[in-house]
């Protein structure tokens, strides 16, 4: 119950675009075509639900004041977090690099489809994010990786949302300096007061 | 006519310090070619951290610190990277100075790093950091690149302050955390909530980018 409830709120009420702003480049960037938006949103999911327990397991076993310990009692008062950025970042690119490989190898079919957004997703910013989140929550293996999971949904929504909007909106009349970025930036903003609405709910 | 210039001595002279192709690295990002209204990067922090004023002061100060020293490291040994391995490099040597960052943060402004969270380490993957080492520091030289850096910079800089000063503006109805609406007597003026939360943010940028884009004639199509 305890985890719905999580995934509830991270898919809706702390969304990853509506909330945090994580992930806004290829966001707006990814976000022309639905079809497009469906490939990276895959990937966002994959990678979110793979490497933040990774990213926790590095966090609590190798980072954290005294997550030595089993290295023996010398260790026990070694504090390596101030290497948490360098390390999850390194997670991540390595961790995107092994699923390209894994995927290329396994499905070639879904490599087709997913292969050029895996690498653009190592410098998306809602990986790294739910990482940090993760930490500054303080959530055990489960819940991180239904956290990473139910937010990589969160964002696949909203892309596929705003994709589905964009396409209809080539056909509507937007004033020249409005058009592209400012209008998706606008309903953007709209989209988010409409997921305001999920605000209050636990199941 | 052609045998006359051939004749001429060809004197070379140093470029000085600030010559026009030079003040052009600075001036460019600013308005022209903005990083977020222009060029569409880096839009994940502008808008996180524009609640208040004070935090997207620090904040700001803190990117274009990163991009001036990592355009400055990265275009000193951009001779040495194999071409393979750059982006690591890049990362790498990002991921360094954010560290270093948030370390000068925690110990000095503690209270600002409390406020910015993640947002601070989020640094490491701003696209503008990635975009002016991928197009500028790898082919340039060092003084250009701490130029180009700064002209980025403050191109972030600007636009995130103008949001931040609306926003906080009407949603908190203040500046730098001073009561502007007590100020003239107008105790009461009614803040608007939605200006605090995201949805001001991205309608605001909306706006800016909107004007900008106007008084530029900058059309996307």
């Amino acid at each position: 119950m305890e985890l719905i409830n999580l995934a509830v709120k991270s898919i809706f009420i702390e969304n990853m675009i509506f909330a945090y702003f994580l992930g806004m480049c290829s966001f707006l960037a990814v976000s022309k075509k639905v079809s497009t938006a469906l490939g990276l949103g895959l990937a966002v999911i994959f990678v979110l639900t793979i490497t933040t327990p990774a990213n926790w397991l590095l966090q609590n076993y190798i980072l954290k004041e005294g997550a030595l310990a089993w290295l023996g009692a010398n260790f026990t008062s070694v504090d390596l977090s101030f290497l948490q950025f360098i390390m999850f970042i390194a997670i991540i690119a390595a961790m995107v690099q092994l699923v390209e490989m894994i995927i290329e190898k396994v499905s070639p079919v879904l490599y087709g489809s997913l292969g050029i957004f895996l690498p653009l997703i190592a410098v998306n910013c809602a990986i790294l994010g739910s990482s940090l989140f993760m930490v500054q929550n303080e959530y055990n293996l489960i819940e991180s990786t239904v956290y990473g999971f139910s937010s990589g949904i969160g964002w696949f929504l909203a892309i596929i949302a705003l994709a589905a909007i964009r396409e209809k909106m080539k056909y509507s009349n937007v004033p020249d300096g409005l058009k592209g970025l400012g209008i998706t930036m606008l309903i953007t903003g709209l989209m988010g007061l409409g997921f305001m609405s999920f605000i209050g709910i636990s199941i | 006519m052609s045998t006359d210039t051939i004749e001429k001595p060809v004197v070379k002279k140093a470029e000085p310090l600030l010559s026009k192709r030079r003040k052009k690295f600075v001036t460019d990002p600013l308005n022209d070619d903005n990083p977020i209204t222009i060029q569409v990067l880096g839009i994940c922090s502008a808008l996180a951290v524009t609640v208040k004023l004070e935090p997207t002061f620090v904040m700001s100060c803190s990117v274009v610190a990163v991009i001036v020293m990592s355009n400055l490291i990265i275009s000193s040994i951009r001779d040495i990277i194999p071409n393979r391995v750059r982006i690591i490099v890049q990362l790498a040597i990002i991921a360094s100075l954010v560290v270093l960052v948030d370390q000068v943060l925690k110990a000095y402004f503690y209270d600002v790093s409390k406020l910015l969270s993640v947002f601070v380490g989020l640094i490491i993957t701003n696209c503008i950091i990635m975009g002016r080492l991928e197009a500028f520091a790898m082919a340039n030289k060092p003084y250009d690149s701490i130029l180009d850096g700064f002209g980025s910079g403050f191109g972030y800089a600007w636009i995130i302050l103008t949001v931040a000063f609306f926003r906080e503006l009407f949603g908190s109805g203040s500046v730098f955390n001073f009561k502007v609406f007590e100020a003239i007597g107008l105790a009461n003026f009614p803040t608007n909530g939605l200006m605090a939360s995201p949805i001001g943010a991205f309608m605001i940028l909306g706006l800016i980018i909107w004007i900008q884009r106007t008084k530029n004639g900058y059309v996307e199509h």
